[in-house]
């Protein structure tokens, strides 16, 4: 499709998605009104930087369902990823929601040379979270084999991946780079007929992808997505890794300052804000995305003519991905304060060990906690590792620490140290 | 027959233990005992000493986490097996130990240092089996 007729059809698509929003979302015809906006103003894209954004606040003053724009019969499918302050994001699904899904993900392993031929593991977690049976979906749509594996069990990964001669991947980037390890120790490389990754999640780098394509033999591709909008496979790159193709008829990509909000010009870095053009279940309208890139617009060396999102350079808030996770400091300080014996004083140290990520808390223990007797820091330590696994859904390293061991600073503390330099 | 312990909540780091003792002998507090359990995060060092409240504030003063606690201070006769029936009689009465450790002074006899999970019932177990004790007051008398 040429510029001209991605246009054309997203503004057809945006004219009609702002006029269902309209008449059956009362909270986006509140904001409209609210900015004296009537559908009738929206003719085209050329006046997307009329309609208000969408924040992650408007999913949680809206949760669960006050953004659906279909009554609740219509829909089929909720998927969740964690939010700020506990509440969820949450993306629900019509029938042909899951089918548009499918649909864009399937294009995206198309991209990366899958046919119905493959034989593909998906090795992301199954559950409220998009990327086991996004993946999943996607590859059937496409006619592979599919083999759920989920996550959790490495060993049976490999031994089938050996006896089921799978060709292709669908996994974490830090977790494909974790398998590799295995086969190396069981020497196996020369036994598995893997030829295609497509890792996604959380960020990741050049260097990661030369190793994996280096140890594995394979060709890795990086796939993007988000609940919110629907899950992975909203874009994915190409044989050329010249940043990632969004599939612009169903995504409606814009590039914003996110201090002035202004819209911002191909090529030029900012939040990337994304308008579900197709969506019906829970459709977003200009939703901030609060990633921050560039979009380029010119045709790839592969000739698609997608808009493509380069490099990631960080986020406008703090959320950490951390094993595909994404984690929230404020969800770490909430499940601190429910733990008697510790001080709301904390430090969260991410890294990145033999390829997978880690997170170790650090945490001070209160006067009134400590005993002459190891077992009950233990039982303190234990408790403050439960309950963060209840509330982040990670196995955290915890680390007491002496009072005032976490350098407080004046006013505001730092909460983080994120030394995996994803963003460089 | 109960003496007072100092534990500081130390992390394991190179030079803490260090810092905790200068700190200490800064002060002009002579110590008659020094245990540490450890783990490999932190450890928590137990300390005897002639003047407890003193160490207790020092400590507290430069920041650290610490307390006060009552140990049992037994004086184990220099014989084969003494330790063990000292331990077998509170073992018969249903206590258990949670640690156990030697004191640095002059005998005659090993005194020890137990801390149990029923410090009353532990001492009146060793009361009523005439086990020889160390008081506070003795402890600071040496």
């Amino acid at each position: 499709m040429s510029r001209d007729e991605i246009e054309t059809l997203q503004s057809a698509r945006l004219v009609k998605q702002v006029n269902r929003v309209y008449h059956n979302v009362e909270y986006y015809r509140k904001k409209m009104q609210a900015v004296g906006l009537e559908p009738g103003d929206i003719r085209g894209i050329e006046d997307l930087n009329k309609l208000p954004f969408t924040t992650y606040e408007d999913l949680n003053k809206t949760y669960p369902f006050g953004l659906a724009a279909v009554p609740k019969s219509e829909l089929v499918r909720v998927h969740a990823s964690s939010g700020t302050t506990g509440k969820p994001k949450i993306g629900v699904y019509t029938r042909r929601d899951i089918d548009t899904w499918a649909e864009c993900v399937a294009r995206c392993f198309s991209m990366a040379g899958i046919t119905r031929d493959d034989v593909i593991q998906v090795g992301y977690g199954y559950g409220l979270f998009t990327g086991g049976l996004g993946a999943h979906y996607g590859a059937e749509y496409l006619g592979a084999m599919v083999l759920p594996m989920s996550t959790g069990n490495t060993k049976k990964l490999i031994d089938m991946m050996v006896d089921c001669d799978v060709t292709a991947i669908a996994c974490t980037p830090s977790y494909l780079l974790h398998v590799a390890e295995d086969l190396e120790k069981a020497g196996l490389i020369d036994k598995i007929k893997l030829k295609t990754a497509i890792c996604g999640a959380e960020p990741w780098t050049d260097e990661m992808r030369d190793q994996m394509e280096q140890r594995l033999h394979i060709k890795a591709y990086d796939i993007y997505g988000l609940t919110e909008i629907c899950g992975p496979g909203v874009a994915c790159d190409c044989e050329y890794h010249k940043g990632l193709h969004i599939w612009e008829d169903h995504f409606l990509p814009e590039i914003i300052n996110p201090n002035t909000l202004e819209q911002q010009p191909g090529g030029t870095e900012g939040e990337l804000v994304i308008t579900n053009l197709t969506k019906e279940g829970m459709p977003m309208i200009r939703y901030r995305t609060k990633d921050l890139t560039s979009l380029e617009y010119g045709k790839c060396d592969c000739g698609r003519t997608m808009a493509r999102i380069q490099r990631f350079k960080g986020r406008t808030d703090d959320m950490l991905i951390i094993k595909g996770v994404n984690v929230f400091p404020s969800q770490v300080e909430a499940a601190l304060l429910t733990v008697e014996g510790t001080t709301p004083h904390y430090m969260m140290v991410v890294d990145r060990v033999d390829n997978s990520d880690t997170l170790e808390i650090q945490v001070e223990v209160a006067e009134s906690a400590f005993t002459d007797e190891v077992s009950s820091l233990e039982r303190l330590s234990k408790e403050v590792h439960d309950r963060l696994k209840t509330a982040i859904g990670l196995n955290a390293k915890v680390k007491l620490v002496e009072p005032n061991g976490l350098g407080h600073f004046d006013g505001k503390s730092k909460h983080v140290i994120d030394k995996r330099k994803l963003y460089e | 027959m109960f003496i007072k312990q100092i534990s500081v909540f130390i992390e394991n780091k190179e030079g803490r233990l260090d810092e905790v003792l200068k700190i200490l002998s800064d002060g002009g507090i002579n110590l008659l005992s020094v245990s540490l359990a450890d783990t490999s995060e932190y450890g928590v060092l137990r300390l005897i000493s002639q003047k407890p409240e003193k160490a207790y504030e020092i400590l507290k003063n430069a920041g650290f986490t610490a307390r006060i606690d009552e140990v049992i201070a037994v004086v184990v006769p220099d014989d084969v097996g003494s330790l063990q029936k000292v331990l077998a009689d509170l073992r018969d009465g249903g206590i258990n130990i949670t640690y156990i450790y030697g004191l640095s002074i002059d005998g005659p006899g090993a005194p020890i240092a137990i801390k149990t999970d029923n410090q009353e019932k532990a001492s009146e177990i060793l009361k009523a089996n005439s086990v020889k004790t160390i008081t506070q007051e003795e402890l600071e008398e040496i």
